[in-house]
């Protein structure tokens, strides 16, 4: 028995990205790989640099270590079983793509929702929303290297994951919408922890302004950092708080209302300076705003039922035809279509998230910036794996 | 002025690194946030809407025996496939009492449109219910949809093994063991 003379794998050695991605690349450069090990990649997203000394010459996003499955299991799962995905696809605003996807499928069906469960919505999603941008606040100033930040943010995020525990019964993967409605009405006992809760945070605000918002070192890092113009924004279809930190006002909360958004009085936080400063001011204000809708919600929160008493139950049938519905998420637009053919099963499915076209942005901006730089814009964008990848 | 402006800023930055300082001074004599499992545990009362893995809730009149009429709803709903019915179908004549939904104290309320039984003609007995809880994504479909009010979550937030074996539960025994030790009726799921 002979072997094959030529080793198979020969000229296939190292991997197959950074490969490919030295090609045509400088002699004198040096190819760094970003992740999966580095903190600030959050695990598994990695980015390929090709570094001129401390300069970021190029930058690609490396894509792909979870797979394209949710939108694949959507086909492969009546429309009520579809719902637990949603808190993975986004863990940080779970109940946002829990609402793309409940209200997507109710805009097919033409399903009515009672005003008591809108505006349970409403106060759940902008709760999440508020722990999403504690979290990123957290983490972002983990990344930039304040270690202190993130323990405050978990004290806050801890009494809202304890509220959103009551009606959900889970503290991060919510699966609680429900077509026609919510799972579990709220209590006595939310309205007055979120209250209290309500009465706490500008005061903690007002601590993370004085903490970290104000100082010196972070502004430095912050300020005049990965600029994004506002034509560089929209050609790459960025979204929420990093669209809105070029100085574009859209929310599709505004936009295009959903829910019953219109029924309440807030302002689209902008910022024009399009620097990563910019958009972290933009993530401050909006807490504010997601602090006053809550506060209008259940000072209005109208009697009535949680959830349609007509709702469709177990492996239910829509009509056939096709829908688009967009929410905003603590990270921009997200998307959800859902194409039926009126069996029990979706035809197809395409969900959008942000996280998606805001990571694209990186490998522009990303040019030309020092390391710590790169850091710091990767982290203005607020990524979701999951969310890429999914 | 030009010349003042580069000391003014120092200054300005010294500020703010000096009321941050403040901050994390001042919180460093505040109490713990924190629990320090194992020596603390979270408090009972802050488990009640807590989804552990679910359980078969007793009958009123047998705490060891479930409501579960045996119709299948709760595994064909189950996005993960991890539950396990096994029934037998009861001659159509034999007297079946299906069990009332009012007075099932869920940790969620019962929705007024709960599906119907599959099947209200045809009896069932239930033979086994078994759980494979690795795969379970807590969605609380079967929960939700379960006609009989036979399942509810538990509040199980200290679970942990160290084989896979550990979490595949034969619901049914686990009933009459929280029976024989009086405390799987109605109300409140204990671990
Ligand atoms: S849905 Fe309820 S009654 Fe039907 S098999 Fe499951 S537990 Fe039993
Ligand atoms: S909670 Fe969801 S995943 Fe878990 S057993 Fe019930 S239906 Fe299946």
């Amino acid at each position: 028995m002979s072997w094959p003379a030529a080793d198979p794998c020969q000229g296939l050695e190292g991997d197959l990205y950074a490969r490919v991605f030295a090609e045509g690349a400088r002699d004198d450069t040096l190819i760094l790989n970003m992740g999966p090990q580095h903190p600030s990649t959050h695990g598994v997203l990695r980015v390929l640099l090709e570094m001129d000394g401390e300069y970021v010459l190029r930058a690609e996003p490396v894509l792909g270590y979870i797979h394209r499955m949710h939108e694949h299991m959507a086909q492969n799962r009546a429309y009520v079983q579809f719902f637990p995905n949603m808190g993975r696809v986004d863990y940080l605003h779970a109940l946002a793509w829990n609402w793309a996807w409940a209200g997507a499928v109710e805009r097919l069906a033409g399903l009515e929702v009672p005003r008591r469960a809108e505006y349970i919505r409403v106060i759940c999603t902008e709760l999440n929303r508020i722990n999403s941008h504690l979290l990123w606040w957290g983490a972002y100033l983990l990344d930039l290297g304040a270690v202190t930040p993130i323990m405050y943010a978990f004290e806050d995020r801890e009494l809202v994951m304890d509220m959103l525990q009551l009606i959900t019964g889970s503290r991060l993967t919510y699966s609680s919408f429900r077509f026609g409605g919510v799972l579990t009405d709220i209590d006595i006992e939310f309205v007055s922890r979120c209250r209290s809760f309500l009465a706490r945070m500008p005061e903690r605000l007002e601590m993370y302004r004085d903490l970290v918002t104000g100082n010196a070192i972070l502004r430095g890092r912050l300020e005049g950092v990965g600029v994004i113009d506002q034509m560089t924004a929209r050609r790459y279809g960025a979204t929420g708080p990093v669209l809105r930190g070029s100085g574009v006002p859209y929310d599709v909360r505004r936009a295009e209302p959903y829910g019953l958004y219109h029924e309440f009085d807030y302002a689209v936080p902008v910022r024009h300076e399009g620097d990563c400063m910019a958009r972290y001011m933009v993530r401050m204000d909006e807490l504010e705003a997601s602090l006053s809708i809550v506060a209008q919600a259940l000072d209005g929160l109208p009697e009535g039922h949680h959830i349609h008493p007509d709702a469709p139950r177990g492996k239910w049938r829509p009509p056939a035809g096709e829908v688009y519905f967009a929410v905003e998420g603590a990270r921009g637009k997200i998307g959800v279509y859902v194409a039926s053919d009126g069996t029990e099963i979706p035809y197809r499915v395409k969900l959008r998230s942000p996280s998606f076209s805001n990571l694209s942005l990186f490998a522009e901006i990303g040019q030309g910036t020092l390391l710590s730089d790169a850091v710091a814009i990767l982290g203005s964008l607020d990524l979701v794996i999951p969310e890429i990848d999914r | 002025m030009a010349i003042l402006t580069a000391p003014i800023q120092a200054l300005a930055a010294v500020w703010s690194m000096v009321v941050g300082l403040r901050v994390t001074v001042t919180n460093f004599f505040r109490p713990q946030e924190t629990i320090h499992y194992p020596r603390q545990e979270v408090p009972p009362s802050h488990l009640d809407s807590f989804r552990g893995h679910i359980e078969l809730v007793g009958a009123d009149e047998d705490p060891a025996k479930a409501r579960c009429i045996g119709c299948g709803l709760c595994a064909e709903l189950c996005p993960s496939f991890c539950l396990k019915v096994v029934a037998e179908e009861l001659p159509v004549d034999s007297a079946v009492c299906y069990p009332s939904q009012a007075g099932t104290d869920l940790l969620m309320p019962t929705p007024k449109f709960r599906a119907a039984p599959p099947s209200q003609t045809q009896p069932r007995k239930l033979l086994s219910y078994h759980l494979v809880y690795h795969t379970c994504s807590l969605c609380g479909l079967c929960v939700q949809n379960c006609p009989a009010g036979s399942l509810r979550f538990s509040h199980d937030v200290y679970l942990a093994g160290a084989s896979r074996g550990r979490f595949e539960f034969d619901l049914m025994e686990r009933l009459r063991g929280q029976a024989a030790r009086g405390g799987a009726k109605g109300g409140k799921a204990h671990a």
